[in-house]
């Protein structure tokens, strides 16, 4: 109910702000077990690929975010839980006997929908950094579960790293075709990474430097 | 209800877009060639006009906003694709918040600031602004694009809307309604003109290092429609006599065609096909009010010299 609420207004607003300029909406996965992956220069990359989803499913959609940063609070956990919908993962865990992907394996097997940005931090906005390993343990564990990459530009512009004033500018939303399983960790990054490289290249985007 | 001039000539509007749309499914229907984007593009039409005739029988100030709204998408669209630099984030800011400033001179009907607070004083601030930064490269760069896109996305297209609140004169009672409905309806129907008869007849490119498409055979029918067009409509809803009609014509449809390609040259410097994705067929806002960027300050400032 909260979240409903919550993500009506942010659907409004990234719409009147942000303007959203979508390709191939229609991979987007609709139900799960499904991983989105996408490059992250925003707060408002979660808000946006949540937006992109009708209300009805948002229950099911589960972003997966930093537990040191969105649960170093109680107030900032309940919200994060309750209303952004967020499964934390451990990016420092001194304890090696639990694993940090054991609340998104939890997740798939309940047939959710995962958004996962694996450069792990969202770094100096509109630049893309390595791909974390991370994401090639989840697509093995569960190789049925598509693995749909999204490419965003603009919303690091909009509201970087460290800023609170949202500038308003059209954002590009690039879905690509799903990725399926390729057998082993190595393949599976290296396709990941090349998706990404076509799906940024598919525009000449403005420079900001 | 008693039906006034302003509201027959939105009527007269509505039955030439469903003529349009007929004439083109029909063509579309008949065609052995891809129409998609031609039907795409007629019924976004219907959506924009529909939009229009709304706010314009809802109230004044729904129309202004729908002006102020306008601005924004166009600034935004703007903004987005031409390249900016990161220290001049707030900058922006400040060039957004002038919006609502600029738009609301024109509902208080305050002409003199109206006319001033973007060219001088936004005119001025902005490279006041940008230079907090203490980020020189590209300083000159930055302050003049980011003026020019003001200018164009919010000071010219202001001027549309302060037509609306130019009273009814003794020749006129549709007043100001009528003067915006008169310029809005002649520059978009002398792009569709334009592009039809260069589409039809057009052979001998008139600019091909800025617009490839663009033909003399179609800048001059479209100058001659809409010059045609101008007198016939111009007793119906504004005060213009028959000689000051003609010349609105002409000025209208000239400007707009250089309205058009002067975003036109922008998109080449900057290597983009539209400015955006916004209205399905047509491209981004800005690739729909380019025109209406030259027509409505010259147009506005036309009528203002001779019957204001």
């Amino acid at each position: 109910m909260l979240q409903k609420a919550f993500y009506s207004f942010v659907k409004i607003a990234v719409l009147f702000l942000l303007g959203l300029n979508v390709r191939r909406k229609d991979l987007l996965p609709s139900k799960g077990p499904a991983i989105i992956v996408a490059n992250h220069n925003s707060h408002l990359d979660t808000m946006v690929l949540m937006a992109l989803m009708p209300l009805s499913r948002l229950k099911d959609i589960k972003p997966v975010a930093a537990a040191d940063y969105f649960f170093s609070s109680p107030r900032k956990a309940w919200l994060s839980e309750h209303v952004l919908g967020i499964i934390p993962v451990e990016r420092t865990s001194a304890d090696r006997s639990v694993d940090p992907l054991e609340g998104c394996y939890e997740a798939l097997t309940q047939d959710r929908v995962l958004i996962l940005f694996p450069e792990g931090s969202r770094g100096e906005p509109e630049q893309m950094t390595d791909l974390k390993k991370g994401i090639s343990y989840l697509a093995e564990r569960f190789p049925d579960a598509p693995v749909v990459p999204v490419f965003t530009h603009g919303l690091g512009k909009a509201l970087p790293k460290g800023s609170f004033m949202l500038v308003p500018f059209f954002c590009d939303i690039f879905v690509g075709e799903p990725i399926t399983w390729p057998g082993n960790r190595t393949q599976f990054m290296d396709g990941l990474k090349e998706r990404f490289s076509q799906l940024s290249s598919e525009k000449n985007f403005a420079s900001w430097e | 209800m008693k039906l006034l001039a302003i509201h027959w000539a939105l009527i007269g509007i509505w039955a030439l877009l469903t003529l349009a749309s007929i004439v083109v499914f029909v063509v579309s229907k008949r065609s052995s060639k891809d129409m998609s984007e031609l039907v795409q593009r007629t019924q976004s039409w219907w959506v924009m006009v529909a939009i229009f005739t709304i706010a314009f029988l809802v109230s004044q100030t729904i129309s202004i906003i729908v002006f102020a709204l306008i601005s924004f998408l166009a600034l935004k669209e703007y903004f987005s694709m031409i390249p900016t630099r990161r220290a001049d984030r707030r900058v922006l800011f400040w060039a957004y918040l002038s919006i609502p400033v600029q738009y609301f001179w024109v509902y208080d009907h305050y002409y003199g600031m109206f006319a001033v607070f973007i060219p001088v004083y936004m005119f001025l601030f902005l490279p006041f602004a940008s230079l907090l930064s203490q980020q020189t490269d590209g300083f000159l760069k930055s302050v003049g694009t980011l003026n020019w896109g003001l200018m164009l996305c919010v000071f010219s297209i202001s001027h549309a809307a302060f037509l609306l609140i130019l009273p009814a004169t003794p020749e006129s009672s549709a007043g100001g309604a009528g003067l915006l409905l008169f310029l809005i309806f002649l520059t978009q129907f002398n792009d569709v003109a334009q592009y039809t008869w260069g589409k039809l007849f057009g052979r001998r490119k008139i600019i091909p290092g800025v617009s490839p498409n663009k033909t003399w055979e179609g800048f001059l029918g479209g100058v001659a429609t809409t010059f045609v067009l101008a007198m016939l409509i111009a007793p119906l809803v504004t005060p213009l006599d028959l000689a000051h009609a003609a010349a609105a014509g002409l000025l209208i449809a000239i400007a707009g065609f250089v309205g058009d390609v002067t975003v036109s040259a922008l998109k080449r410097d900057l290597g983009v096909k539209d400015t955006g994705s916004l209205i399905p067929g047509h491209g981004g806002i800005l690739d729909r009010i380019d025109s209406l960027t030259f027509t409505a300050p010259l147009f506005f400032h036309f009528i203002r010299y001779f019957y204001y």
